[in-house]
């Protein structure tokens, strides 16, 4: 960790404001924002989602979009360089040189169609005179610092050709090749897996510490920032709430809203186990499994397993988490029993009853028995009809008059806490928690003995996402409901779960309450998976190191 | 924690993506384009009342009289008042346009919809409609009036069958990404039936890229018409069609032009106006191209 020396500040920020449009009193997206990065070190600027760290790092290179957000005070200095002034052909000669940015998705931040080993010689092209064979050796050896293998192969390869952990080193292959300054990364490993997360993680740290780079982290997750963090910056509504030493922050943050934010982290440690119950099983999978097929003119037909023998039980008012990684299948078997896609063998039994083999007309009456939540609030409403007709739906296709699934769509407004008088607002007037709320009450609305939950709270912030589970613990205790639970995020898992699922390549490598599978885990795979999810030595909610804790209740 | 609240109740409650006519007037051209469509429509409407003569009234003693206050654009080869003709003519075009737009719609939104949404008719069904796009419109239009005897309703059905598979495609690609939407997935599990699955979720996506398409279809419709008339394959000759008028004016072209290019003007005004307002309404209703002016 380095000590702040204020001869080495490569960027400082100083009351920066950036409005939405020209005009004066423009409502400010950036306000009043001050912050340094010294080289050597990482900066995480930590902040929910409108927070405005995303516009603090387009607008330090540059790239915000021109007449909407427009800087009206302050001072941006990259190494002394005032770059709020600058012209664009100063700041194009800049990026690359002095500063890069590595983005969240690598694959869109690719061009698709031009070999990646060309892109980043574009940026030795245009920002340097070296002659091509030197390019060549240059972006080979950048190629093998940033540990890709085969590099020879992969300097001709298309990036659909590799893996997004792949890609995302060779975006930092490029933003790092000319050494600049100061590296900003923008999420840039929320849309990877743990495993990949924690290699991408490990990787820039390793490049900074070789080079001395500033490093501007902008993240959502708390994990993240205690593994990479040297200082920690906290944003909310465009403003700085707190700014200080990791180690500070995180055991004795000042602000409310840093202590709520921090409290809103779930905990790895699994909460208290249940008892064991003897109620009824409500959901029953049987070796499900699921083979796509590819058929191909000639040759013989591709099969890829995205489920197989998938064996799991439900017992009503309890919760069954399916965890793993993209890819694992955890999804495939969600959709498997709610039957959105018919699964190729095995067998799905709801409340005792056989449904995996039932045609359209026959599953007609268990579909209300069984009801899933999705991922991404945005999309899982239809922005064409009112939040009240939306919850109203389910029951009017099941024979109930109108005007009594709609005076029940108040009921079940209520109950997931939000106001009556919603039923006749679409869905674009609420955020992203409250869409997932209306989501909730449309899925209870047909009385369901089994909720599917498919990464209900991974498109949320943290403290929206501590009280969507908070609002189905309540549900599942009122309503006696069992809650079959999938996430990426063993976190989440920890804290909702009573039996946890580990899926890897389709298949279930462990199972078994969450209390044992979480804390003793018996297979390489899950052990791997809890070693990798970041900041697993942090307890966010007590300020301390999970070694301390221990430490102190023994 | 406060983060979770919600926006005001004072909030209007707002229709979002009801289309809005705005566009109509965004540029100077777009204005123009729709008063001359206007005109042309009111002209069709209120052609009994502005129509100075009958459209058919023969008057051999005032044959290819050159214009003249009693007939302001002149006559024809049979003594018939020019001016009035091209009147009627426009009721013709533009019930023609409008119904053929209307007819192509309604049925390649069928089409359009049982395509997407069930894979196995969906190869049989493209396949027909490739087959159809496959057999250049006039040819399949002049066998269609050939076989049926022309009529202005014989005419429409001719026009409008080259027109399903367009439609249809188009329909078809908006309910294939539409339906893997997750609200589609949440009406299957609960329990919605398909109709209304097509109707409350599929079929509203795509009202906005139908309007454009309407808009594109109507005029080439009134084009198609024309074409039909002039090669002597549409309606009946002495009914005043722009098409028919433009047709028999082909034979006095040299001693006088005038009766090719008034019709041939006011076609040309029409399916401007109409494609011009359809590209309006395009960027008006797709976000795509909103976000590329930065709005």
């Amino acid at each position: 960790m380095t000590t702040a020396n204020p001869s080495n500040v490569v960027l400082d920020i100083n009351n920066l404001v950036v409005g939405l449009g020209r005009k004066a009193d423009a409502h400010r997206i950036i306000d009043d924002l001050s912050l340094q990065v010294h080289e050597g070190e990482t900066l995480c600027l930590v902040g929910e989602s409108g927070s405005g760290k995303s516009v603090t790092s387009l607008t330090v290179m540059g790239l915000q979009q021109k007449g909407t957000l427009v800087p009206s005070g302050g001072s941006v200095k990259l190494v002394g360089e005032e770059l709020l002034t600058a012209t664009d052909r100063r700041l194009r000669q800049l990026r690359a040189t002095r500063m890069a940015m590595i983005f969240q998705e690598p694959m869109t931040a690719l061009n698709p169609v031009v070999p990646v080993g060309r892109q980043i010689d574009e940026v030795l092209r245009a920002h340097t005179d070296l002659d091509s064979r030197a390019r060549r050796q240059k972006i080979l050896a950048m190629m093998e610092h940033v540990r890709l293998p085969d590099v020879e192969r992969i300097f001709s390869s298309y990036p659909h050709r590799l893996s997004g952990g792949q890609r995302q080193r060779i975006m930092i292959a490029m933003a790092l090749v000319l050494e600049p300054k100061l590296l900003i990364a923008d999420e840039p490993t929320t849309a990877l897996d743990v495993t990949t997360q924690k290699q991408i993680l490990a990787l820039i740290r390793d490049l900074q510490r070789d080079h001395g780079t500033a490093v501007l982290f902008i993240t959502h997750d708390m994990g993240v920032v205690a593994e990479i963090a040297d200082r920690v910056a906290v944003m909310r509504h465009g403003r700085l709430v707190e700014a200080g030493p990791l180690q500070d922050v995180l055991r004795n943050p000042k602000m409310d809203y840093t202590r709520n934010l921090l409290s809103s982290v779930p905990s790895l440690v699994p909460r208290a186990p249940r008892p064991e119950t003897s109620e009824p099983v409500v959901l029953e999978a049987n070796e499900l499994s699921k083979v796509y097929r590819e058929r191909s003119l000639y040759g013989k037909a591709r099969e890829v397993a995205a489920a197989s023998n998938v064996t799991l039980t439900l017992r009503k008012g309890r919760t069954l988490g399916i965890v793993g990684e993209s890819g694992s299948g955890k999804s495939t078997v969600a959709r498997c029993i709610v039957r959105l896609i018919d699964p190729t063998s095995g067998g799905v039994r709801l409340a005792g009853r056989e449904i995996s083999d039932l045609s359209r007309r026959l599953l007609q009456p268990h579909r209300q028995k069984i009801q899933i939540i999705f991922q991404d609030p945005y999309r899982s409403l239809n922005p064409r009809v009112t939040v009240g007709e939306s919850i109203a739906e389910g029951p009017i296709n099941y024979g109930m008059p109108r005007k009594d699934a709609l005076v029940r769509a108040r009921e079940l407004l209520e109950l997931v806490h939000l106001p009556p008088d919603a039923i006749s607002r679409y869905p674009h007037q609420f955020s992203g928690g409250q869409r997932q709320r209306i989501a909730i009450a449309r899925a209870l609305a047909l009385d369901p003995d089994v909720l599917v939950a498919d990464e209900a709270v991974s498109a949320l912030d943290v403290s929206v996402q501590a009280q969507v589970l908070d609002l189905l613990d309540e549900i599942q205790r009122r309503l006696g409901i069992a809650l079959l639970f999938i996430t990426h995020d063993l976190r989440v898992a920890a804290q909702i779960c009573d039996d946890v699922a580990v899926m890897q390549r389709g298949r279930v490598v462990e199972q078994g309450p969450a209390a044992e599978v979480l804390t003793n885990p018996q297979q390489a795979y899950t052990r791997a998976l809890l070693e990798a999810a970041p900041g697993r030595g942090w307890d966010f909610a007590n300020f301390r190191p999970v070694s301390e804790g221990i430490v102190a209740t023994a | 924690m406060a983060i979770d609240t919600l926006p005001e109740s004072s909030l209007p409650v707002t229709r979002p993506f009801r289309v809005k006519f705005g566009f109509l007037t965004s540029t100077p051209i777009i204005a123009v384009a729709t008063i001359c469509l206007v005109l042309i429509i009111l002209m069709a409407i209120f052609a009994p009342l502005l129509a100075p003569h009958d459209p058919l009234l023969l008057t051999p003693a005032q044959r290819l009289k050159p214009a003249s206050a009693q007939y302001l654009l002149g006559t024809d080869a049979y003594g018939r008042d020019l001016l009035s003709r091209i009147i009627y003519g426009a009721r013709i075009s533009l019930i023609i346009g409008i119904g053929a737009a209307v007819c192509s719609i309604a049925v390649g939104l069928l089409i359009g919809l049982v395509a997407g949404f069930f894979r196995w008719v969906d190869a049989v069904l493209m396949r027909v409609m490739d087959g159809l796009m496959a057999i250049p419109a006039i040819l399949l239009a002049i066998a269609v009036v050939s076989l049926s005897g022309a009529s202005i309703w014989t005419v429409m059905v001719a026009i409008t069958i080259p027109e399903i598979p367009r439609v249809a495609r188009l329909v078809r690609s908006v309910v294939l990404t539409a339906r893997e939407e997750p609200y589609v997935e949440a009406a299957i599990s609960l329990g919605s039936s398909l109709p209304k699955i097509m109707w409350r979720h599929l079929m509203p996506n795509t009202i906005a890229p139908l309007i454009v398409q309407g808009t594109y279809v109507c005029a080439s419709a009134i084009l198609t018409e024309a074409i039909l008339s002039f090669l002597g394959a549409g309606i009946s000759p002495e009914t005043p069609t722009w098409g028919n008028i433009m047709a028999e004016g082909r034979a006095f072209f040299q001693i006088k032009p005038s009766l090719i290019f008034w019709p041939g003007l006011l076609l040309s005004i029409a399916i401007l106006s109409i494609n011009l307002i359809g590209d309006a309404a395009r960027d008006a209703l797709d976000p795509r191209m909103k976000q590329r002016e930065g709005k």
